[in-house]
């Protein structure tokens, strides 16, 4: 690991780094993987500067662990993003994340008409393309590309 | 097909498409049978389409089946506010299966979900209207007989038309080659066009039908609207050029036949009616054998 003489963001002995998120998206990660309402400790930096991409951001969220289903989602706003499993102060697990081939819950469907956003209905995507992130929506079938993405 | 909803034409592999057809032309020789009498069918048209909803009530009620429902959500609860779910599993304990026309699209497959009974979709918004196209492919086999290896035209608006895009995705598995006439403001979508080319098919554009008519089986007309030009003078300039008149039926094909989802305005002339050409009111009446079929697999009776 690169030495630091300063941690912007404290270091946690046991838990999940999300690293190298978009700054723009850090509020929106954290709202997507429900750590609002996590009870857990989390620390967060947001305008930090980094060598690879200018800017970033980064969540660290102290004991816990994230199954790949659930942290994959957040690829579609934060395609850089790198999760980093610390155990004992020491990185034990490093990886990227992938978009996935189904997307639930978060999104809202573009298309005024359908009914999900008129009904208390939970939405489902299929993932049509992963390059340019577009979601077929499994009721009206409209597809719904990443620059209109609205989030539940 | 017993108790399986028919939501969009692709729930239903080909081999059963044609397994309804074939059914619906049993149940045209012989349309009154009491095989639904110990059944119930709700009709629910959260918006109205009289034509779609006394063809599927004409055809429950020639097999004796009892209807229960309503016309428009005003005369509804929906009025009141009640969600679809509820409105849906409510009257699944009334019925044996619900028939539904909704404006929203996806709300059929909603009502799927939550949906104890079948259901069948008569339309969700503009997004699908499947047994509009299996009425359509049956009025197509009748005429012909057969769906493979034919031409067939779509004339007027194939930008818009629900019915169009559906027809279109269905006759890809049959080899079809397309004749595709409108403005160039209502061509068909590229998804569409997507689609006959992925199935490997032909397809032809044209802005004008004259030369179109001789070279097909099936003319399939769509009415024009208004609302779907931003300048009207465009439309003024467009309109008369997709109307079909009795001379422009001289030198058809002797087997062609003209097509038309209805209501029509104007956009095919009445003298045409009395040509031998003319079978878009006996295509509405095929739609009453279909949902015969469709309603008697569904529940089981058959």
């Amino acid at each position: 690991m690169e030495e630091r003489k300063e941690l912007k963001v404290n270091a946690i002995e046991n838990g999940t780094v999300i690293d190298h998120i978009p700054t723009q998206s850090v509020f929106q990660v954290i709202h997507m993987l429900n750590l609002n309402e996590c009870e857990n400790q989390i620390l967060f930096g947001t305008n930090l500067d980094s060598k690879k991409y200018g800017k970033k951001g980064i969540i660290k969220v102290s004991n816990r662990f994230f199954a790949p289903r659930d942290v994959n989602k957040i690829a579609l706003v934060a395609p850089t993003a790198t999760l980093i499993e610390i155990r004992n102060y020491k990185v034990a697990k490093k990886k990227v994340v992938v978009i996935p081939n189904t997307v639930d819950e978060f999104v809202k469907c573009v298309n005024p008409n359908c009914i999900t956003n008129h009904e208390d209905v939970v939405t489902h995507f299929r993932v049509i393309d992963k390059k340019d992130v577009k979601l077929q929506c499994l009721y009206c079938e409209k597809t719904t590309a990443k620059d209109n993405f609205t989030f539940k | 097909m017993k108790n399986r909803s028919l939501v969009s034409i692709s729930d239903y592999t080909i081999e059963e498409q044609i397994k309804i057809l074939e059914l619906a032309a049993e149940f045209e020789k012989n349309p009154r049978q009491k095989i639904l009498e110990n059944h119930v069918v709700a009709s629910l048209f959260f918006e109205p389409s009289t034509r779609t909803r006394l063809s599927f009530e004409s055809a429950a009620a020639q097999l004796s089946a009892k209807i229960v429902g309503f016309s428009e959500a005003s005369s509804s609860s929906v009025s009141k506010g009640e969600t679809l779910k509820d409105t849906i599993l409510t009257v699944s304990n009334y019925s044996d299966i619900i028939v539904m026309r909704h404006p929203r699209e996806g709300s059929a497959k909603y009502a799927d979900e939550v949906a104890p009974v079948p259901i069948i979709n008569a339309g969700d918004g503009a997004h699908q209207h499947p047994t509009q196209t299996l009425l359509d492919m049956y009025s197509i086999m009748k005429t012909q007989g057969r769906l493979d290896d034919l031409n067939i035209a779509f004339v007027g608006d194939l930008k818009y038309g629900r019915t169009v895009h559906s027809l279109v995705m269905a006759l890809c598995q049959f080899n079809t080659t397309f004749h595709l006439v409108s403005p160039t403001e209502l061509k068909l979508p590229s998804y569409v066009k997507q689609h006959i080319k992925d199935k490997n098919l032909t397809y032809h554009q044209y802005t004008e039908m004259n030369e179109v008519i001789p070279l097909v089986d099936i003319l399939y007309m769509t009415r024009i609207q208004k609302e779907r030009f931003f300048d009207p003078i465009e439309y003024e300039r467009v309109k008369d050029a997709y109307i079909l008149r009795l001379p422009m039926l001289d030198n058809t094909r002797d087997n062609m036949k003209v097509l038309h989802p209805l209501p029509r305005v104007n956009e095919i002339d009445s003298d045409v009616d009395d040509s031998p050409q003319a079978y878009y009111f006996q295509q509405a009446k095929n739609g009453v054998f279909v949902r015969m079929a469709l309603l008697a697999s569904i529940l089981g009776v058959v």
